[in-house]
């Protein structure tokens, strides 16, 4: 069986919960797998880093580089070839910094390439069969993967359950000197960070979230209303914030805000796993959507087929009607 | 009054899109086929992807800034055409069809390894992709500026271009926040939806743009052995489509739109959500 290593995402001394999902995902491949971190930075923040993965990694090795300070995938790329074997298996987290990465590495590793998955069956031959979504999760796929001169996998966030291998574990090993320098044709400047906007959901028990069902920008007023009457925020998912009908700072998910309401009434959003990333705090979700075959009906508690253009209109009267008599 | 200019630079840039034609999800309830091995392709609508879409416009945004030429392509079939088609309404100067039984299969290396035999017959500063095709993997970009040795970023959302050849691009990350970067040309980079507003195409458009030759690139106009690309060299291959099943699944309220309303108000009120 190939070695398998996990790339760590860490940031200021803490890796990311990936960390152990990835750990979890290795296994799955093969049950005796003794998974590799690798892990690439520079400094303390590393050192620190390193230090917390003993309890699902008999084995980390460090890449150590000033140039590594920031994560440019194009340096991390150029620094892991010169050190990862060829034939092993190589997890990355299917986020904005592994989706930066891992297609390239694989060309790199002269590997196989499968990303964004979601489970995986097990090892068959010299293949890898694993379960991905396609068509924003309407439908899932069975997908095969050529794993006789390795692989490079991206694992979904949250797909798979954090496991700790070996509690006292941890050896790390030291990869820096078979990097040397680094130097790319991309350059990191700076981090620019999300400007707060009018609203600020992420403050409010009730969140009525709008999406691509809303249709066009001057039905937003129908879901602000509701949210009026209930004394809610509307929020949003991408698709509303890429056509401009809302700003970036209503946008709940992976690549906007996270939000622990107690109630959220997802109104004409299919439900894509970037969205659902931020939704947190398990509120009670309430899913209004005329597909009955969205992906949000998964997830939600309760679920309604209706068009939300009539629906939401209708919700608005009688919530008024009940205040206006209480 | 001063005009302002996003960009001063005039430095014409040729720009090549990479682009394909998939089902519309937004327009389409995705099913399985009754034999289970594929989607039920019958009925659906199919468009061009959505975040390549983004990806022409904003090439077309650079070029009216900077000056240069928009090329798009698709490998694909007949069928695909439409998609060129309309994109060359957009504005796109030039549609090609990268076509050949001998790409059928092909997986997201193959696609990048065809896709870089056809940019090694030109010369392009600026290569763009969507971030992610509706039924693919977010990969091909990556993988193309891998095979080119040429610097990639993934998930841009804002392109200027700078002097010297350089652009300045920033990348969409968590929280909504960006990363910038300077990126030497020539580069790839993968486009976020958001990244501009489409501008609209109507079918006059796409009729004034029918006539247009649209040359077709064979495997073997672009030197590629049928062992390199196709069904042969794929080491990913799709099994089988399968209904998900997550979770326990919601409640479906299924009385009139009346009691429906009650009962949400109701569990609204119960769970802490109406005061």
């Amino acid at each position: 069986m190939a070695r398998i290593f996990a790339y760590i995402v860490h940031k200021g001394g803490v890796v990311d919960d990936s960390a152990f999902e990835l750990a979890a995902a290795a296994r799955k491949i093969d049950a005796a797998a003794s998974p590799t971190a690798i892990l690439t930075g520079w400094g303390a923040d590393l050192d620190a880093a390193c230090k917390t993965l003993g309890a699902s990694y008999p084995e980390i090795w460090k890449i150590a580089n000033e140039a590594l300070t920031y994560p440019n995938a194009e340096l991390v790329r150029k620094a892991l070839v010169k050190v990862l074997p060829s034939g092993g298996i190589v997890l990355v987290p299917h986020e904005h910094f592994g989706i930066d990465l891992a297609p390239g590495l694989s060309i790199k590793m002269n590997s196989a390439f499968v990303s964004d998955v979601l489970d995986i069956v097990g090892v068959e031959g010299a293949n890898l069969k694993v379960v991905r979504q396609e068509f924003g999760g309407q439908v899932s796929a069975h997908v095969r993967c050529d794993i006789s001169s390795g692989a490079v996998v991206t694992i979904r966030p949250g797909a798979f359950k954090a496991v700790e291998i070996t509690p006292g574990g941890g050896l790390v090993v030291d990869k820096s000197p078979d990097v040397g320098t680094l130097a790319a044709g991309r350059r990191y400047l700076e981090t620019v960070v999300a400007e707060a906007g009018d609203v600020d959901i992420t403050k409010y028990n009730v969140l009525v979230s709008i999406g691509r069902g809303i249709q066009e920008k001057d039905n937003v007023a129908i879901a602000q209303e509701l949210a009026d009457a209930l004394g809610a925020a509307v929020s949003c998912s991408r698709p509303v914030v890429d056509a401009k009908w809302m700003e970036k700072s209503r946008q709940v998910g992976s690549s906007g805000k996270t939000v622990k309401p107690k109630v959220y009434l997802a109104c004409g959003i299919s439900g894509s796993f970037q969205h659902l990333a931020g939704i947190r705090g398990s509120p009670f979700l309430i899913a209004i959507n005329k597909n009955p075959k969205a992906p949000i009906f998964q997830v939600a508690d309760v679920g309604i087929v209706d068009d939300i253009l009539e629906f939401l209109p209708e919700l608005t009267n009688k919530v008024r009607e009940m205040r206006s008599v209480a | 009054m001063k005009l302002e200019l996003r960009n001063s630079v005039e430095v014409n840039v040729e720009i090549l899109v990479c682009v394909r034609r998939v089902p519309d999800t937004s327009e389409n309830e995705i099913e399985l086929n009754s034999a289970g091995n594929d989607i039920e392709r019958d009925e659906l609508v199919y468009s061009i992807n959505e975040a390549d879409n983004y990806a022409v416009e904003e090439a077309l945004q650079i070029v009216a800034r900077v000056g240069g030429n928009v090329t798009v392509a698709t490998v694909g079939g007949e069928d695909d055409e439409e998609v060129l088609r309309r994109e060359m309404a957009m504005g796109a100067n030039h549609g090609v069809m990268i076509s050949d039984e001998a790409f059928s299969g092909s997986d997201g290396k193959g696609i990048a390894t065809i896709l870089k035999a056809f940019v090694q017959k030109g010369h392009y500063d600026l290569i763009l992709t969507g971030v992610q095709a509706e039924d693919g993997g977010a990969q091909v970009g990556g993988m193309l500026a891998a095979l080119l040795d040429y610097p990639f970023a993934s998930l841009v959302n804002s392109i200027e271009v700078l002097e010297g050849k350089k652009l300045k691009v920033s990348r969409e990350i968590a929280g909504g926040n960006k990363e910038m970067n300077e990126i030497d040309l020539p580069c790839v980079l993968s486009i976020q939806t958001g990244i501009n507003e489409p501008r609209y195409v109507g079918m006059r458009g796409i009729r004034q743009v029918a006539a247009i030759p649209i040359p077709t690139f064979s495997a073997s106009d672009l030197g590629l052995g049928a062992n390199a690309v196709g069904e042969t060299a794929a080491k990913v291959k799709r099994v089988d489509y399968f209904t998900p099943s997550l979770g326990k699944g919601a409640e479906i309220l299924r009385g009139s739109r009346e009691e429906n309303i009650d009962k949400v108000l109701e569990l609204v009120a119960a769970k802490g959500g109406l005061k």
